[in-house]
């Protein structure tokens, strides 16, 4: 049936159908080759059978299509048990009749051969099994223990080349297990028969600190992920990290959050930080990044936003006494339920396993804003570049997720390799930098980038007061930036200044006052003086005038007396001009 | 049980104990070598344990299921449910000096009389 349907689909080069294991499809571009046997191996203990396993479960489950799970090794009983921790029911399955174990037990001290044979019975048991509940899925673990118990190579090996074929042919597809051997790939070199995909498991360890590896070593008509890809064995089954996931296309959001501190908010743009952005905040020792990290956290809780806080290095306790402090108080959030804490120790466990945690606390807390604190301190579990690449996995899948992410990274002295390698995935790199002049310590800060708004290039100087964070502007001089005392004593310089400048002007302004009144005064003075004169003027006019009418009429008086004929001119009398008054 | 233990010891290809051979022949359809084998093993019991065995050949095309108890895998397959323990034999068993060996007939290294 399954052949009939790729011939429908000519096109298409490869069906694949989902191998049920988180990452695995992503890696392989879709999943195991569909009617197709793949080999899984691996040193032991490395998780072969469980990948089988789930392979199938999840088949059976998720995918409806049942399967067979042919164990060379362990039987029914220990299997379900083995696989109860991963909460798979192989009960239930197999009386749902979703999955079939059959267990092959060959006892080498009961067999003798004698004369030719096949294996042919295998054959009729796996076709039985398939059969029986028509399985799409088929886990052979591990057939390499056939070398062992059957004498004959020869006829084992003719036999497994005719069983691939033969699973081919059926339509099913196959999971086969097989042992690493020295320079093999399998012990007994099964990658010969099954040469369609191939997938090498590797446990390794480093450090003290062990890291499960899936390699894709082949896989035929199909592009797929060549690197090592750390995968995980947890109470959830397999999972496969992926690097990253297929692409760049999470969505971006122009929504704006606020980073609980209100100056900061104004140097970044005015309305803080894009939600699913991640932020670095680093510093030195002691300069406030964890603080910067609780006020974004306090800020959200504020809105009514879940916020979850991964701790590296304080307790929970620790923490949210430190902060009160500043005057944030976490543990109401804590039990509003808004704000949780994870602490644990980095080195624990490896990176991959911190990874799993928070893809897993993330997914089921929900929360809006993520702080790791400090995520430097990760690097002391793996290699720069295996944090890396964990960040660039943890950055896209906040992305993905939608969550904004802060990142107080811990650098010490000058700044160090590993906050520039990690300062690309950043959106936004806050720099807290302790400032020293003048016999004290003050904390500077500054946004030396953020991605896609205008921010203030502008270095503030942070202060932790009981009040919460505040962001005072620095003076900056010509020379150097000051801060603390000193800024305050230039303040108290500037501010004398200023006071001198203003006294110097009231006095001026009351100079001119007086310099005013003075004048009025002397206007008065010499107005009274003119007035003065123009009066005694005035009365010698007056005075003369009387004088020349006086004499005028003397004369008359003096020709009538002496009885003149001339006519004496009174009116035209030239004097006459100033008496009109 | 126990009775029966003494046969193995004596080195001889007669067989004292009182009970009966109960043994499986496990084929796959009608093909030569389950022909064979089952030709080579009536001979083999006629000669060695006449008339005290019994041979119960299964046919795993009609009786798939029967393949997981016995935990068959080889065609054809011989097994000695009784006496125990159980004893498997693989192939079309024309090694008769193998099938003696694997019966418990004969101590390995042997030779025939």
């Amino acid at each position: 049936m399954k052949t009939k349907n790729t011939k429908v689909k000519e096109l298409r080069p490869l069906e694949k159908i989902s191998s049920g294991i988180s990452g695995l499809d992503e890696i392989t571009g879709g999943g195991l080759p569909k009617g197709r046997p793949t080999l899984v191996c691996g040193n032991a203990g490395c998780g072969k059978t469980l990948l089988a396993m789930e392979f199938l479960v999840r088949g059976a489950v998720e995918h409806n299509e049942p399967g067979v799970f042919m164990a060379f090794e362990e039987n029914e009983e220990e299997l379900t048990r083995n696989v109860a921790s991963l909460g798979f029911d192989l009960n239930a399955l197999s009386a749902q009749k979703k999955i079939v174990l059959d267990h092959v037990h060959v006892e080498r001290s009961e067999i003798e051969e004698a004369g030719e044979y096949d294996l042919e019975g295998l054959f009729v048991r796996l076709n039985y099994a398939i059969d029986s509940i028509g399985a799409k899925r088929v886990v052979l673990d591990t057939l390499e223990t056939l070398f062992a118990a059957l004498p004959n190579e020869a006829i084992l090996r003719s036999e497994l080349r005719r069983l691939f074929r033969w699973l081919k042919d059926k339509g099913v597809s196959v999971i086969i297990t097989a042992e690493r051997g020295d320079g093999l790939l399998t012990r007994h070199g099964l990658e010969e028969y099954v040469a369609d995909c191939v997938i090498l498991l590797d446990h390794r360890v480093n450090e003290q600190l062990s890291t499960r590896r899936l390699r894709v070593v082949k896989y035929r008509g199909s592009v797929h992920g060549t690197n090592e890809y750390p995968f995980l064995i947890s109470k959830d089954g397999f999972s496969v990290l992926p690097v990253t996931s297929m692409g760049l296309d999470h969505p971006a959001s122009s929504e704006r959050l606020s980073s609980g501190v209100e100056r900061l908010d104004t140097m970044l743009g005015g309305k803080g930080y894009f939600r699913g952005s991640s932020i670095l905040v680093s510093g030195t020792a002691g300069t406030g990044k964890t603080s910067i990290g609780a006020a974004f956290v306090d800020a959200a809780a504020r809105r009514g936003e879940r916020s979850l806080y991964f701790l590296f290095e304080e307790s929970q306790n620790q923490i949210v006494r430190n902060m009160n402090s500043i005057g944030l108080n976490l543990g109401q959030w804590i039990n509003k339920g808004l704000l949780q804490f994870h602490a644990s120790r980095p080195s624990i466990y490896g990176l991959e396993m911190h990874l799993l945690t928070i893809y897993d606390a993330v997914k089921k807390f929900k929360p809006r804003v993520v702080v790791m604190d400090p995520v430097t301190n990760l690097v002391t579990v793996g290699t720069e570049i295996e944090v890396r690449s964990m960040l660039t996995r943890l950055i896209d899948f906040f992305k993905t997720e939608q969550v904004t992410a802060l990142f107080p990274s811990l650098t010490t002295g000058d700044s160090s390799s590993s906050e520039i390698a990690i300062s690309s995935l950043m959106d936004v790199w806050i720099l807290l930098r302790n400032i020293e002049s003048g016999g004290e310590r003050n904390r500077g800060l500054y946004i030396l980038k953020s991605r896609g708004m205008d921010h203030s290039n502008q270095i503030r100087e942070v202060l932790l007061s009981n009040h919460g964070i505040g962001l005072v502007d620095v003076y900056a001089g010509p020379t150097e930036v000051l801060t603390g005392s000193a800024r305050i004593e230039q303040a108290g310089l500037e501010k004398a200044e200023v006071d001198r400048r203003k006294a110097q002007m009231d006095r001026r302004q009351r100079e001119i006052e007086r310099q005013r009144e003075v004048t009025s005064a002397q206007i008065a003075v010499l107005k009274a003086g003119l007035e003065a004169k123009i009066d005694e003027l005035n009365q010698e006019i007056t005075e003369e005038n009387l004088l020349d009418q006086v004499n005028a009429k003397s004369r008359f008086n003096i020709a009538a007396n002496r009885q003149a004929d001339v006519e004496p001119k009174l009116k035209t009398n030239g004097h006459s001009a100033g008496t009109p008054k | 049980m126990s009775k029966t233990a003494p046969a193995e010891k004596k080195n001889s290809s007669k067989i004292p104990s009182e009970e009966t051979w109960e043994l499986r022949l496990y084929v796959a359809g009608q093909t030569s070598k389950s022909v064979t084998a089952f030709a080579n093993l009536k001979k083999i019991c006629q000669q060695h344990i006449t008339g005290k065995y019994h041979i119960e050949v299964i046919d795993l095309l009609k009786n798939p299921a029967l393949a997981k108890g016995d935990q068959i895998l080889a065609m054809p397959t011989l097994v000695r449910k009784l006496p125990t323990p159980i004893r498997k034999i693989l192939g079309d068993l024309s090694n008769t000096e193998r099938v003696l060996v694997g019966l418990d007939l004969r101590q390995r290294g042997e030779q025939a009389a």
